[in-house]
């Protein structure tokens, strides 16, 4: 596999003990599978503290998509690290609400600088 | 049929022959039964639009074959008199008056049939039926226009008056409000929930008020959009306050055992203000 | 179009697009413009040869909140498009979803 295919879809970025995943839009379902390898392989190896999952890019979120998100911030929060979704657009987000896809159990934040805040653990500004 | 003679057989030989007259007649009965509305309009362009309908009849009527007003050959009489009533739309004019304008046409074009066909009777009908049944037609066709163009300015309107009934409105850095008032449709509260998620992104508010003082009652459905909305918020990555909740409308909320798990909810728009500061890390202080 | 519109339409699309390639066996998806009840509209049918969804009611039946568990996406597709139909038997199923252009 190469380095260019395994980074196909999602690039994993490091900030500090944090992780920035970007989703892009073209992500099939062997992409998915393998960034949930790569995200949790990633966690353990750096032992990140906190992962921030980028969907701004994502113009349109099914159910398929919205449990993939779901999923890959539960398998973060099981390997310790707080996990944040942020970049949800306004149409994404309520035509998620009409699928019945709240992901209730997700911490959200509006934009980059917003999780950041929150990973450090101080939400004031 | 369309055969053109020196006998002026036809109906476009008559309308060629005696232009002028026909064009001035029409403008007198226009006048006679009050369609000239000169507040509206001037006499000037009375005379053009009147000028240019004549003319485009004109043409149409030199197309080969039977009159069909869907043929090609009217496609320019229709973009006239579309022109022409939605002008009369935008100024205020009424339906009457925009189909009677056209309507008006047919006393002078009956005139002249009847002048040029005196002596065969038989003709004169054929060609008065013919033009009879253009008028009718083109008739119908302007009352069309006139109410699509009419529905159109009341779809604007309606689209403006709910921009206005949703405003949101920053009232701290980090914070924006809403205030509603009056009925929520479904319709409405689908608007309320884009603009108060637009908002959020623009103004990059962590906190939303949603503050329903102003709503007279509460409904399964619209506490549906109410949920529904403090869900997407979150999604965003704020958090969604209602505040101005009555005690009626919480007696309501429960008796019809709907459930609000994970929305914050205020009385009043003061303490749903202090809940926001509180969370945003602001303190309030008295003088 | 309002974004809102065309988002939805297009999560509609996929949701059901994921159903005809993973219930259905694959199948064919078309686009149209068409004209009914007095209205422009943009169509999107799917059609497949699969083995059909037996109970259509149930399948349609994921509420509000309970879409997270399992569902199929019907229910929610059928609340995101403006009119929606279904067909389905042993011979395979037909999903119609229609967006409101006019």
């Amino acid at each position: 596999m190469s380095r260019h295919g395994a980074d196909r879809g999602a690039p994993i970025l490091a900030l500090g003990r944090n992780l920035v995943v970007s989703i892009r839009d073209d992500l099939d379902d062997q992409a998915i599978v393998e960034l949930q390898d790569r995200l949790t392989e990633e966690i353990s190896r750096r032992r990140a503290e906190g992962v921030i999952i980028d969907v701004s890019r994502l113009d349109v979120v099914d159910t398929f998509a919205g449990r993939m998100i779901g999923a890959l911030a539960k398998m973060s929060r099981i390997l310790d690290a707080r996990t944040v979704v942020v970049g949800v657009r306004p149409a994404v987000a309520m035509t998620l609400v009409e699928l019945g896809m709240t992901l209730g159990e997700v911490e959200t934040a509006l934009n980059l600088d917003r999780a950041l805040e929150i990973l450090a653990g101080s939400k004031s500004r | 049929m369309t055969e053109e003679s020196n006998e002026l057989s036809t109906l476009v030989a008559v309308l060629r022959a005696d232009y002028d007259a026909i064009l001035d007649e029409w403008l007198a009965a226009q006048s006679d039964e009050g369609v000239r509305r000169t507040e509206l309009f001037s006499e000037r362009e009375i005379r053009d639009q009147s000028r240019s309908v004549l003319s485009a009849i004109q043409d149409a009527l030199t197309g080969n074959g039977e009159f069909r007003l869907e043929s090609e050959d009217w496609e320019p009489v229709k973009d006239l008199l579309k022109t022409i009533s939605q002008e009369r739309v935008d100024r205020g004019g009424t339906i009457e008056e925009s189909t009677r304008f056209i309507l008006t046409l047919k006393q002078p074009m009956f005139e002249h049939l009847k002048r040029h066909f005196r002596s065969r009777i038989e003709d004169l009908l054929d060609e008065i039926w013919l033009s009879s049944r253009i008028i009718d037609q083109l008739g119908m066709y302007t009352m069309r226009v006139f109410l699509e163009e009419r529905d159109a300015v009341i779809r604007r309107q309606q689209a403006e008056m709910m921009d206005l009934s949703t405003p949101v409105v920053q009232v701290w850095d980090g914070i924006v409000a809403l205030p509603l008032i009056g009925t929520l449709d479904s319709e409405r509260a689908q608007m309320v929930m884009e603009n108060v998620l637009e908002a959020i992104v623009e103004r990059e508010a962590l906190i939303a008020i949603i503050d329903i003082t102003g709503v007279p009652a509460v409904d399964t459905l619209v506490a549906q959009h109410l949920i529904k909305t403090a869900a997407a918020i979150r999604l965003m990555g704020a958090e969604c306050v209602i505040s101005g909740i009555s005690p009626r409308i919480a007696q309501t909320i429960v008796h019809l055992g709907v459930d609000m798990p994970e929305v914050v909810t205020r009385g009043s728009l003061e303490s749903a203000l202090q809940y926001a500061f509180q969370t945003i890390g602001l303190t309030v202080r008295g003088k | 179009m309002r974004q809102i519109r065309i988002t939805r339409f297009s999560t509609a699309i996929s949701e059901i697009a994921r159903n005809t390639v993973t219930h259905g066996g694959g199948g064919m998806m078309e686009l149209a413009h068409e004209a009914f009840d007095g209205r422009r509209w943009l169509t999107a049918t799917f059609t497949d040869s699969g083995a059909g969804i037996a109970d259509i009611e149930q399948a349609m039946s994921d509420g509000f909140s309970t879409a997270k568990s399992l569902g199929l996406g019907l229910g929610g597709a059928k609340r995101l498009a403006d009119a929606f139909e279904i067909e389905s038997t042993p011979q395979g199923t037909t999903v119609k979803l229609a967006c409101r252009l006019t």
